[in-house]
């Protein structure tokens, strides 16, 4: 085949285009959220994966800068074991994911007979040689598809490429909710592994998911690190595409959107006092978020000020007065210390620990 | 998640409308949207349909 026509297939197939990596944050570059200790479940460390788990594991997320050499990567996501489950119960479970929006995935057909293939490729790091597995959740079908890799040699780079079949039987919905749900698993009880492995098969059954997998989570000298992800229609695993740094943040921030401030003390809103308690502001966000967001800030509201000509209360409470997928009015209470018709600003004052967030996560 | 508190909170304009949930989820206080594509959202009312978790009224 000549190159024009290998080239002309690589296009026809979905390949060999940019926007071609179904994973968001890839190669790890974004962290708004910074590291996360003692964590169990939920988001942390580089943004759109996360770490899940059942039993007695807990681990720092952390973004990194061991990397496999020679490949273009500046970070990769870490998980350091800080206290073990050695002995799982068979419910016991631990678990790397990321989840990408069915609206995003329709082009795969699923639910069809023209479902297409995926390549996953990765680069992966862990303190423990042996089967670790991987799977695809079809989330709107409830249908899995696990495959096994080997790590050969412990704490090294390796990367492992692996083709997943389409899964006809299921559509995924036309949605902004769940379509795949990437695992990695690190350990599996009973529940999970007590069946057989049969590759690249959709399945629902819970025990054949993870068969063979060792236990990562068996030791707090454990650490696994993982880069350079990439997701993609088709047989071959091409070459990971690297997208900027702003590229990269632009999609993270339509799952989470988070301020903070570098050092010095920085307004962020303008607010008018509505009553005595209360002073009212409307915030814009970077991006459409996927849904309206969760909002959340740091630990202390005295990490934050609200200026004003001649007094600057610190609040007692920041919320939610209303809010879509686009814009949020945030309400700032500090009782008794709010002059009505009067124009504040609102600043964070800590960089180390002052943040607030919108969170419209999967 | 492990939802310890939830409040309705009514909109500033006294139309009687609840516009968020104020709630501590995890440990960290929350102002959740009435969205139920929000995943905080879609787990508050499932805790609530399950009879685990009551959402108070407004102020």
């Amino acid at each position: 085949m000549s190159k024009a026509a290998e080239l002309a297939a690589l296009i026809g197939s979905g390949q060999a285009q940019g926007n071609k990596n179904l994973i968001i944050n890839g190669a790890m570059q974004v962290a708004q959220r910074g590291s996360s200790t003692g964590h169990t479940s939920g988001y942390g460390g580089p943004d759109r994966f996360q770490f899940d788990r059942s039993g007695a594991a807990a681990v720092t997320l952390s973004q990194d800068t061991s990397v496999p050499s020679g490949q273009g990567f500046s970070n990769s996501f870490k998980i350091d074991v800080t206290t073990a489950d050695s002995s799982l119960a068979a419910g016991d479970y631990a678990l790397f994911q990321h989840r990408v929006e069915a609206q995003n995935l329709q082009h795969l057909l699923y639910g069809t007979s023209e479902a297409k293939r995926v390549t996953l490729q990765f680069w992966v790091k862990s303190a423990k040689t042996g089967v670790h597995i991987v799977g695809l959740n079809a989330h709107d079908a409830g249908y899995y598809n696990n495959q096994s890799y080997t790590i050969a040699s412990a704490n090294t780079w390796q990367k492992v490429i692996m083709t997943f079949d389409g899964y006809q039987s299921g559509a995924i919905n036309n949605d902004n909710g769940i379509g795949f749900a990437i695992n990695w698993w690190l350990a599996a009880g009973s529940t999970y592994s007590g069946g057989t492995l049969s590759s690249n098969t959709w399945h629902n059954t819970q025990a054949n998911r993870a068969v063979g997998q060792v236990n990562v989570m068996d030791s707090t000298s454990n650490e696994w690190y993982i880069t350079g992800i990439q997701l993609e229609i088709g047989e071959t695993a091409t070459p990971f595409e690297h997208r900027s740094f702003s590229d990269e943040l632009f999609r993270c921030q339509r799952y989470l959107y988070r301020l903070e401030i570098d050092s010095d003390a920085v307004g962020f809103i303008n607010l008018t006092g509505w009553n005595t308690n209360d002073a009212y502001g409307p915030i814009l966000y970077p991006v459409e978020m996927r849904s309206a967001p969760t909002l959340s800030h740091g630990a202390s509201l005295s990490d934050f000020l609200l200026l004003s000509a001649s007094s600057n209360p610190v609040p007692s409470n920041i919320y939610n007065n209303g809010s879509s997928k686009r814009a949020m009015e945030l309400g700032f209470t500090s009782t008794g210390n709010i002059v009505a018709g009067r124009s504040y600003w609102a600043r964070i004052t800590d960089a180390t620990n002052g943040f607030i967030q919108w969170d419209a996560e999967l | 998640m492990n939802i310890t508190k939830s409040q309705y909170v009514a909109d500033i304009t006294g139309s009687g409308e609840n516009v968020s949930i104020q709630a501590t989820i995890d440990g960290a206080e929350m102002s959740v949207p009435l969205d139920p594509a929000n995943r905080h959202y879609a787990e508050i009312m499932r805790q609530v349909a399950a009879g685990e978790l009551t959402i108070a009224d407004a102020d």
